[in-house]
Order: structure tokens, then sequence, then C-alpha cells
């Protein structure tokens, strides 16, 4: 066990994976000698050399592109995206290409190996381009995988599984938790899984969902209800696309209440595809409304944005409301 | 086109044709051998390198301002003040400039107050952005200067709209943009120069190589000699030019509008410059280059050579250069301190122009917002202070949506 920071645990599982398998590789812009503007790829130009982790120009749509024909051809690509807020050059090439290749190619040819990481989401003063969270954008494309870790150990666990899964992966990392996230991380190689949600904490009159940094934000809304006698249970997502719509429904079932909360935009995000399923599954034992504590519907701002994120305190409310519906 | 042909493969790579380098001033001011200076009037001389010291000074106390936390984020303009500065002087003050991130000198030399840097930087209520952007996201209807977006090359196949309106309006305006040799690598830049050539459009593309994109050295960005030759590829006039040579800046810029606005044909310039300072406040660059090849660069300073030239032009003098520094330092400290004191935006702002009239879903959040900063003043401290909070603090539940 070492005690890491999110960006070193993710160092660490590049790392790892680059080690055991000669055909991973990692590029993207900055990448190489500087180790990315987050330092997320240090040291590995230095350890694997340039064929293995380099530069690439400053192309989004090129470097998806040629992760593409990479993956196709057998290679294991880490391509990093920047920012998520620049990563809608390489839309066609995720949607149209990386989402398909399996699919229209009757599985003749797949880009399986292929995982696509970048920071997402805000808080850090970012403003409109430097704090987005694309998800949704992404899990209304079948074919992807779409994962979010919340902190270093899963990001470790999560990011060594995506590398090795048989299908293509976008790895969305909480870059505010990028140095805050602190933890205990195993040394050696470890896999979490795709695809299976993680209950934080049990408890039994409401049930709390997010995924990633929201997760942080879900833990202090629920210290305040819990100092109200609200028992809370906490369910990250992990994975997005395919989500676990089980266990989530199991603990509605359980519980009665559900309360989502995602840094997207409210409208179309991807709580409302949760409400939806949950409703169905679940519907004669629901106490309360689901509720979705989520960003305005508006661009993403800067000066007001500690006013248009869902804080603890909002989702706090909203914990309240449904208890008290 | 009649098609020629050859009875032998003869493949080609584009080292036929070499670039040269448009220079008129050298290193100490004077002029090169057989070049003659370009029509720039004394004032408007003048008015070109006040813009260029204003911009120095603004980022070098801008910079200062972000170390010590009062800024979140800033980007300088520095070593490249020649190559923005220079060419907005060639064009029309009514042309219209689509920038990247790094060309506050354009604005500063169009007229944009130290008071109007200022407000965007803080994102206070003066802002013309309504506190939405990060720092250096300037915009100025008035000035011709379309606001700054932060995905690079977005704005050059805009570029090429813009002045194909320009072209229909008739009204003898272009637009230039400039962007970086990084930015270049994207598709829009393409898409933008094989448009412009296509539909004959009255553009300039103003590339400013100064060697980085963040840590990524231009040896590492294309195998090509620069951005120049990929003009050839469009058909479409090109200017390699000194970039921090303010003359030739001046001149290249001045011809390719010619050609511009009376041909109705796109240019590009490629300005050989150096990003003297950190990519941004956010970067390091002694991470990925030595700092020997910022020394050699900083004895190229593109504000010196044009102040020596002007100082035997008898244009300047040191004396001007100093007193100008010193009031042009003071003037940006106490600006500063106006703006960063100002309130933010009001709270209202958060969902205006999302579209040109607010929606009722919109209206309803932010109702709601407003009921939820009323219950916690204190946690919204910059919400709350456009807020009546008597108003329906306590009785308010908060349950509609």
């Amino acid at each position: 066990m070492s005690t890491m920071n999110m960006l070193q645990a993710i160092n660490n599982a590049l790392d790892t994976a680059m080690a055991e398998d000669e055909k991973v590789i990692c590029f993207g812009e900055d990448v190489g000698v500087f180790g990315g503007v987050f330092r997320a790829t240090s040291h590995l130009q230095e350890k694997y050399g340039k064929a293995r982790c380099f530069n690439t120009p400053l192309v989004e749509q090129g470097i998806i592109g040629f992760a593409n024909g990479l993956a196709a051809q057998g290679v294991v690509p880490v391509a990093e995206i920047q920012f998520a807020d620049y990563i809608f050059p390489a839309f066609d090439q995720i949607v149209n290409e990386t989402a398909k290749f399996r699919y229209r190619s009757g599985d003749l040819f797949n880009v399986g190996g292929l995982t696509i990481r970048t920071p997402y989401g805000g808080g850090i003063a970012g403003g409109l381009y430097h704090s987005q969270s694309p998800e949704a954008y992404f899990t209304h494309t079948p074919g992807l995988k779409v994962v979010v870790p919340r902190n270093p150990y899963q990001a470790k666990g999560l990011l060594l599984a995506t590398i090795r899964d048989p299908d293509p992966v976008l790895f969305l990392e909480p870059k505010r938790l990028y140095r805050a996230a602190v933890g205990e991380v195993p040394d050696e190689d470890y896999q979490l899984p795709i695809g299976e949600a993680d209950i934080i904490k049990e408890g039994s009159d409401i049930t709390l969902v997010g995924w990633g940094a929201q997760m942080e934000v879900i833990g202090k809304a629920v210290e305040l209800a819990e100092e109200q006698g609200i028992a809370c249970e906490v369910i990250d997502l992990r994975t997005l696309l395919p989500w676990d719509a089980d266990t989530v429904a199991e603990s509605v079932l359980k519980t009665g209440r559900l309360v989502i909360s995602h840094e997207a935009p409210l409208t179309g995000g991807f709580a409302g595809e949760i409400a939806a399923t949950i409703q169905e599954r679940c519907f004669l034992y629901l106490e309360s409304p689901i509720a979705r504590v989520a960003g305005l519907d508006t661009p993403f701002p800067l000066t007001l944005e500690k006013e248009y994120l869902p804080d603890h305190l909002k989702i706090f409310e909203a914990i309240r409301e449904s208890v008290n519906f | 086109m009649m098609t020629k042909y050859v009875h032998q493969p003869l493949f080609m790579t584009g080292d036929e044709f070499s670039i040269a380098t448009f220079g008129l001033l050298g290193p100490e001011g004077e002029l090169y051998q057989g070049a003659s200076e370009p029509a720039l009037e004394r004032d408007h001389a003048r008015r070109l390198y006040q813009a260029m010291l204003a911009t120095r000074i603004l980022d070098e106390r801008m910079m200062a301002a972000q170390r010590q936390g009062r800024l979140s984020f800033y980007m300088q303009c520095t070593g490249e003040e020649a190559a923005v500065v220079g060419a907005t002087a060639a064009l029309d003050d009514a042309d219209m400039i689509m920038a990247q991130y790094r060309e506050q000198g354009a604005l500063m030399y169009r007229g944009f107050s130290i008071d109007e840097f200022m407000n965007q930087l803080f994102g206070n209520e003066l802002d013309y952005g309504k506190g939405r952007q990060m720092p250096i996201h300037y915009g100025s209807r008035k000035l011709h200067y379309m606001t700054i977006s932060s995905p690079l090359a977005t704005q050059i196949p805009q570029a090429t709209g813009y002045a194909y309106g320009q072209k229909l309006a008739g009204e003898g305006h272009c637009t230039l943009t400039f962007f970086g040799e990084g930015a270049a690598s994207e598709g829009d830049f393409h898409a933008a120069l094989n448009m412009a050539s296509v539909h004959q459009v009255p553009v300039i593309f103003f590339c400013r190589n100064n060697g980085y994109a963040i840590s990524t050295p231009a040896t590492e960005q294309f195998a090509a000699d620069g951005i120049a030759p990929r003009a050839f590829g469009y058909h479409m006039h090109v200017i390699r030019v000194d970039g921090n040579d303010v003359l030739a800046v001046f001149e290249a810029t001045l011809q390719a509008r010619k050609i511009a606005v009376e041909q109705n044909q796109p240019v590009l310039i490629e300005a050989m410059s150096y990003r003297l300072a950190a990519h941004s406040s956010s970067d390091d660059p002694s991470g990925y280059r030595a700092k020997s090849e910022e020394e050699a660069w900083r004895l190229k300073d593109p504000l010196l050579r044009m102040q020596k030239w002007l100082v035997k032009k008898g244009w300047w003098s040191e004396e001007e250069e100093a007193s100008q520094q010193e009031t042009l330092r003071r003037e940006v400290l106490e600006t500063l301190k106006r703006a960063e004191k100002r309130p933010p935006p009001p709270l209202d702002s958060l969902i205006s122009d999302v579209y040109a009239d607010v929606t009722p879903a919109l209206q309803r959040q932010l109702d709601q917002l407003k009921r939820h900063i009323r219950r916690y003043p204190d946690a919204y401290p910059k919400g709350a202070q456009s807020l009546d909070l008597d108003v329906g603090a306590a009785t308010d539940t908060g349950g509609e949506v």
C-alpha cells in the first residue's frame, strides 16, 4: 500500500499496464517529456521510450482517429484528450467510429483495446471550457463504455480494468480531485469491475446516487442528513454505460426514495435515464418523487460557479424534501 | 487545367520550394541593407509602440497579481507584441479580428481601456462577458474584436465565414484571424483555408509561430517547414515574416490586406516568434525547455528592437520610455484595485443570454436557486449580494420545481 493522490494512482495504473503488456501505449497533447498538463503520464516516456509514450500534434479528431486505427490493428492505445471540454472535435471518431466498429463489421474488426482518458468537471474556476461534464453525450452512444472513478483506489483499479476491457471505454477523470483526493492504493496490479456500482454506505431511509467528484459532495450532504437522523444509502455508479440498474433498484426498493446528483445540466443529463428506469422498476415502492440535483440548464459560468454547482447544501435540501414529502 | 505528363516517376516533398523570411528591421533597430521603411507615420508608429509597451506592462503586472492570488488565471503576450500589434496596426480599425487568446495587444492598440481589461480579468459586474469566462477572454463589439473562445482553432473557419459576409456587404472590410502553430494542426484550420480559397474570401490567416504549444515544440507539431507551405495546397498567397520585426509584420499585413480587400483573396501570414513567457499561469516551462533557449530569444525582444528604431528616428526617447512605463504601471495598479473591489455580476446573469429570451424552465431554475440562497446566504456570498435577503427567507419551503 502507498498513499497516493488520484494523479499518482492514474500514473501508477498506466505504468502497471505498460509494464505488464508491451502493446499498451499512451499518447496525446503534451503527454511525452512533460508528462501531460496534469502530469498523469509523468516519466512514462522516460521508462518505456518515445515509441510507446509520445506527444501528438494538437488535433483531437486526429488523436482518436489514429487511436481507432491502432486499436483495430491490435495495439492497446490509451489516448488522452487534455480536457473533456476539448473532446468534441473527436466526437465523430468516437460516436460514429469507436462505438460502431465492431457492430458494423459483424465483429470482423473491433477497437476494443481503446481507452480514452480525459479530465472533466468544475469547481476549479475553469469557466465555460475547463469545467464541463459531457458524460451524457456519450452515454447516448451504444457500443461505448463510460467509466468515472471517485478516488485514487478506484481510479487505479478501474483504469486497469478499462485498459484490459474488450470494449472501447471513455474514462472520465474528475480533475478537481486530481490532487485533492488522497488515499491508500495497493502497489500491486488489481482491477475493479466495470458495469458494477459500489454501495459506499448502507442506510434505510433514502438512496443517493452519483459518480466521480460528485461522490465527495454527496458525502458532505449525507453527513448533514445523518445529523438529523436520516439514514442514507450511498451508491457510486462508477460505470455509466452500461450502468448497474439492479443495484440502484434494489436499494430503492428498500428505501423508497432516490436523489441523483450530477454537475452537468439537468435537462438531458444522465440522472433522467436513471430516474426513468427506477420509476419503472420501483413505482409502487416510491415514497416521494425521484429528485435530481444538477447544474442549471446553462453553459458553465465562472464568477457565479458556486451558485451554479449542485453542492452539498442543495443535495441536503433535496434529501429533506424527499423525506418530508 | 491541362495535365502535364512525365515518363519517369517523380516524387516531390515540398523541399523544392524554400520560403524566405521577410525582414526589414535588424536586431539593433537599423534597416537591413536594401530594405525600405514602410509607410508608417510618426504618430502611427508611436501609437503602435505604445500599445506594445502597454501590453508588456499589463502582462507583467497581471502575472504578478496572479502569483499573489488576486487573479485566478493569466496568459501573457510577451515576446509576440510586434507580431500582434504590428498586424493590427496595418488593418483598418473597423476590420474584424478573431483572435485565439494571446492577442491582448490587438485590443490595446484599438483602445480597449485598462479598466475594460481589468473588468474582464476580475469577472465583475462591468465585464462585458458578465463574468462567465476565464480571464483574458476579452471581446469588444465596438472595437471589432470577437469574444475569445478557449477551444483552439474554432475561430479560423469562423473568420472565413465572417469575411465572406464582409465581401457580400461590400464595404471593403476584411477579417484577420490569429492562431498559433499548434492550433494549425486542428482540422478547423484546414477547412478554413480551403473554404477561403474556394470561395475567394477576404480573410487574413495570421499564424503566430511561437515555437511551442504548451510543452510541445514545433518540431513535434509538424514535419514540414513550418505552416507557410500549407498555403500552396490551397492555392493561397502566403508570406513568412520575422514576427519580432514590427516593421516587417506591419508591411506584410498591409500588403496582405490589399490582396484580401482588393482581390477578394485570402492570405496566410506566418510570423516567426517565440513565446517568452509560460503558456499560462498554470504552466512551468522549466519542465520542457532550457533557460538558455529563452535567454537567446530575450535578446531578440521585439519591443527593444522597435524602441531602438524609434529613438534613432527621434520619435521616442529614453525619458519618454521611463515616464510612460511609470505612468502605465501606476494606472494598471490603480485600475486593478478598483476592479477587484467591484461586485460580481447579478445572480440573474446566470440564466440570461443562454437564449435570446429566458425560457420558463430556466426562470424556474433561477427562482429555485434564489430561494435556496436565501436559506443559506453565507454559503453563497457572491450570489447573495444581489438578493434582497429578507424576502421569503422564513416562509419559503422551496418545494416547487
